[in-house]
């Protein structure tokens, strides 16, 4: 196991073993591959914050991630987790690419972090490889977004 | 029903044939005031039809004179008329608004009362004493009384005050002689002849004579009839009644066809027609206070101002009230739309699944009664010429 | 001569026993008969419980203390339960039943067992994971999946902790949100069905929570391969007489009171979807 580095090879074979890239063509591993990188978070720190430019999306490889929201005067609201084989992150997908909350470890975190703009470019050139990538996202962001309304029902709560 | 232990015939009085269940007798008009009064005698209240505020309604007995003779009504979609005969015949009309079960299964009624005392309370229940004998009960009301009989006595816990209420019933029943205008008991095969549930049935024969063809329907109806001036039927007379109630189920002021019926409304719970007929229903309940099958009822507990003493009581309800369905902050029925949906498809298909009969007789009281004139035949008819727009597939029951 | 059966409709006095504050509103009673025997009920079962003057509420069985004891988790929603909650130790609570359908912990028997719960539904099931965990041997693999509204108002945290220190029963709970001091999974139900590995062909799910959380699991379940006469719901409806003769608690053709609450999935799934039924 790599704790460090960027080497293409290596990644490539971490990547093509990730759920999110099952049945992905080999030139197209590659492709992506040119553009990740790996991660270690301690618990605690953060992928990212609000406001922030999206340069990257993750895959967990092992650990656990908290979505938060702050609101002056209030604790930060935790609205979700993800975890391992999980995906965080869609706003480097669409302009202005950034993040609308914070990303928070909150155990130890290994990722792969994958270049929003080298990422984007390589789509742009190779349209198979950019309908592939939205054929994957797609199904993720609809059941978040389902599990989001669930929870804004606030099922739970008091009539 | 229940009655023939206790009697003894008496003596003196003359009976010319010999009874059995299923003898047929013929009495003369007045000896229905001797009727009355045996029943009277054995402590029932007899109940029958009168005339009162322009309707015939069902009210204590005593006289021969308290029954509409002479009287017949003219009912159609949203309109009752009483009007007089040419004849005086005793039975001559249909139903009125009300049918029996407001004696059966009260409109409040309470079921217990409970006391403090100290931190803890007693309860205190009475049982209904009174015994009941209707007089004139039409076929589709008996069928009527059958299926409130499965409702409250057919399932794993009677309702004991029904029971007490119906073990000591006497029925006599009357054959149609004329049907209403929003009859169609024929499509329901709820009559017009009355075949069983009665202890005595009449047929009103107006020829020289004023005379009833009397069928004895149980042990119990033979110890009445024993002591009723009567000679034995003869095949004339059988013919003549016989003849009355074919008249009438020629008559039928309305038809449903029930081929199907339970899959065909189950598969179009969203059948455009509900949205139809919900523009002109006015969700006022008077469908379900008339319908004599309708049983929903309610349960109140409230206590005293000193809050010593609480009573629970239990009311009729309907389904199309808004609140009939309340659950958590809002009632799953809000639309006027499924509440109609929901009783139509209740009484006649859901009900099948449930007490394995329909929940309709086809009295039409409910298409009389409706101030709007919505025509239960009408609303089956309508989505059975269109049942693709349902867009479902049949269920299996529960 | 058999003693006659009590008059369904008369509410039995019982004392209240113990109580027990499991959340801001809501409370466990436990409560026993002042005379006779307490009745034998099954997992899933419910009592009318009558609070004197105010009037009676269905309310699920949520265990039993001893033989003759029934508990009830109630939480103040209205003047009846809110009445029930504030019930002290040996006040008099009137009881009817019990009514209803069961959980199907018999037929589960050579199963695995998924208990899906949301909210207050994991106290109408907690008889039934009560039933399955003292008779363990008899069971495949045994999942409680549970979500609340948020840390703070989960339903018997306590014992969800225990259940989970077994080595022998996978528990996992979420929470709709949350602040920083909970280290567990947020989100919603489903999710958590997608994490969890089980065999769909021999599992038998138990659902019980509020309707629309209900809809959404059997969505996720449907999708993780369950079949629908494998999958088991608590439905809930008003209810006035819990003995089917009132009329109001009909869901399509059946009586929540008598052919529920616990329904087989695929007998209702068709009603289950309409608006309004």
């Amino acid at each position: 196991m790599r704790a460090r580095g960027n080497r293409v090879e290596g990644l490539e074979h971490i990547l093509a073993e990730h759920p999110f890239f099952a049945g992905f063509s080999v030139e197209h591993s590659r492709l992506v591959s040119g553009c990740a990188r790996n991660h270690r978070y301690d618990a605690g720190t953060y992928l990212f914050r609000e406001s922030t430019p999206a340069n990257e999306f993750f895959l967990i490889r092992h650990g656990q991630v908290a979505l938060e929201i702050v609101s002056p005067g209030q604790a930060p609201i935790v609205f979700a987790t993800l975890g391992e084989g999980e995906i965080v992150g869609a706003s480097w997908l669409v302009p202005p690419y950034r993040w609308t909350y914070d990303a928070r470890a909150t155990e130890l975190t290994r990722a792969i972090g994958i270049d929003a703009a080298c990422l984007r470019s390589k789509c742009e050139a190779d349209h198979h490889l950019g309908y592939e990538m939205m054929k994957r996202f797609l199904p993720i962001l609809i059941q978040r977004l389902q599990a989001t309304r669930l929870q804004l029902l606030d099922v739970y709560g008091k009539r | 029903m229940g009655v023939g232990e206790r009697l003894r015939v008496p003596e003196n009085m003359a009976t010319k044939a010999e009874i059995t269940v299923g003898a047929k007798l013929v009495i003369a008009r007045d000896e229905l005031q001797s009727l009355i009064d045996v029943l009277a005698a054995l402590t029932y209240r007899v109940l029958g039809p009168t005339v009162r505020e322009g309707a015939i309604v069902y009210d204590e007995v005593k006289r021969l004179e308290d029954l509409p003779a002479g009287w017949t009504d003219r009912q159609d979609a949203g309109t009752y008329r009483l009007e007089k005969r040419s004849d005086a015949a005793l039975f001559g009309y249909a139903v009125g608004p009300q049918s029996w079960k407001q004696f059966l299964h009260p409109p409040v009624e309470r079921l217990w009362q409970a006391r403090r005392e100290g931190e803890s309370f007693a309860v205190e229940q009475d049982l209904p004493r009174t015994r009941f004998a209707f007089l004139g009960v039409r076929a589709c009301e008996l069928h009527a009384i059958a299926i409130q009989d499965k409702v409250f006595l057919g399932g794993r816990y009677q309702d004991t005050r029904y029971q007490s209420r119906r073990q000591d019933n006497f029925v006599v029943a009357v054959n149609c002689a004329q049907a209403g205008g929003t009859c169609f008991c024929v499509s329901m095969q709820c009559g017009p002849k009355a075949d069983t549930g009665f202890d005595l049935a009449l047929t009103e024969l107006l020829r020289e004579r004023h005379e009833f063809l009397l069928e004895v329907g149980s042990v119990g109806g033979i110890a009445v009839a024993a002591q009723l001036k009567s000679r034995a039927a003869t095949p004339v007379d059988t013919a003549a009644a016989d003849s009355v109630v074919t008249r009438t189920a020629g008559q039928m002021g309305r038809a449903l066809d029930t081929s199907g019926i339970k899959d065909l409304l189950q598969a179009n719970l969203e059948h455009p027609r509900w949205d139809e007929v919900a523009e002109r229903c006015l969700s006022c309940a008077n469908c379900t206070m008339v319908c004599p099958t309708c049983f929903c009822t309610t349960v109140e507990d409230h206590t005293d101002l000193l809050n010593q003493v609480a009573v629970r009581e239990r009311k009729w309800d309907s389904c199309y009230t808004l609140d009939f369905s309340y659950l958590h902050g809002g009632s799953v029925r809000q639309q006027t739309r499924s509440r109609y949906r929901q009783w139509m498809t209740h009484k006649l298909a859901h009900w099948i699944d449930q007490f394995g009969t329909s929940g309709c007789v086809g009295c039409g009281r409910c298409i009389t009664w409706c101030p709007v004139g919505i025509d239960i035949t009408q609303e089956a008819a309508a989505i059975r010429s269109t049942p693709d727009a349902g867009k479902g597939k049949p269920r299996g029951g529960p | 001569m058999a003693a006659a059966q009590p008059d369904p409709m008369v509410s039995q006095l019982y004392r209240v026993g113990r109580v027990r504050r499991e959340l801001t509103d809501t409370v466990t009673l436990e409560v026993a008969p002042m005379a006779g025997a307490r009745p034998s009920f099954e997992p899933g079962q419910f009592n009318m419980l009558y609070a004197f003057g105010v009037g009676e509420v269905a309310i699920s069985i949520s265990g039993a203390a001893d033989a003759n004891s029934f508990v009830h988790t109630v939480r103040d929603v209205g003047a009846v339960s809110g009445a029930i909650t504030r019930l002290e130790p040996g006040a008099t609570v009137g009881v009817r039943g019990p009514f209803g359908t069961g959980w199907p912990v018999a037929s589960a028997q050579g199963s695995d067992v998924i208990f899906v719960a949301g909210g207050l539904g994991l106290a109408p099931l907690r008889p039934a994971v009560y039933h399955v965990l003292a008779n363990r041997s008899r069971y495949g693999r045994i999942t409680l999946l549970f979500g609340s509204r948020s840390p703070k108002d989960m339903l018997f945290r306590a014992e969800l902790e225990r259940w989970r220190q077994r080595l022998d029963v996978d528990v996992q709970v979420t929470v709709d949100h949350a602040d920083a001091d909970w280290h567990g999974h947020v989100g919603v139900v489903p999710a958590l069905i997608r994490r969890v590995a089980f065999d769909s062909c021999e599992a038998l799910a138990l659902i019980c929570g509020p309707e629309v959380m209900m809809r959404y699991t059997v969505n996720a379940l449907a999708e993780a391969g369950v079949a629908a006469d494998r999958i088991y719901l608590s439905m809930e409806r008003n209810m006035k007489c819990a003995i089917g003769v009132c009329g109001h608690c009909q869901f399509g053709p059946t009586f929540v009171c008598k052919d529920g609450p616990v329904m087989r999935f695929d007998r209702v799934a068709e009603i289950f979807a309409m608006r309004e039924i």
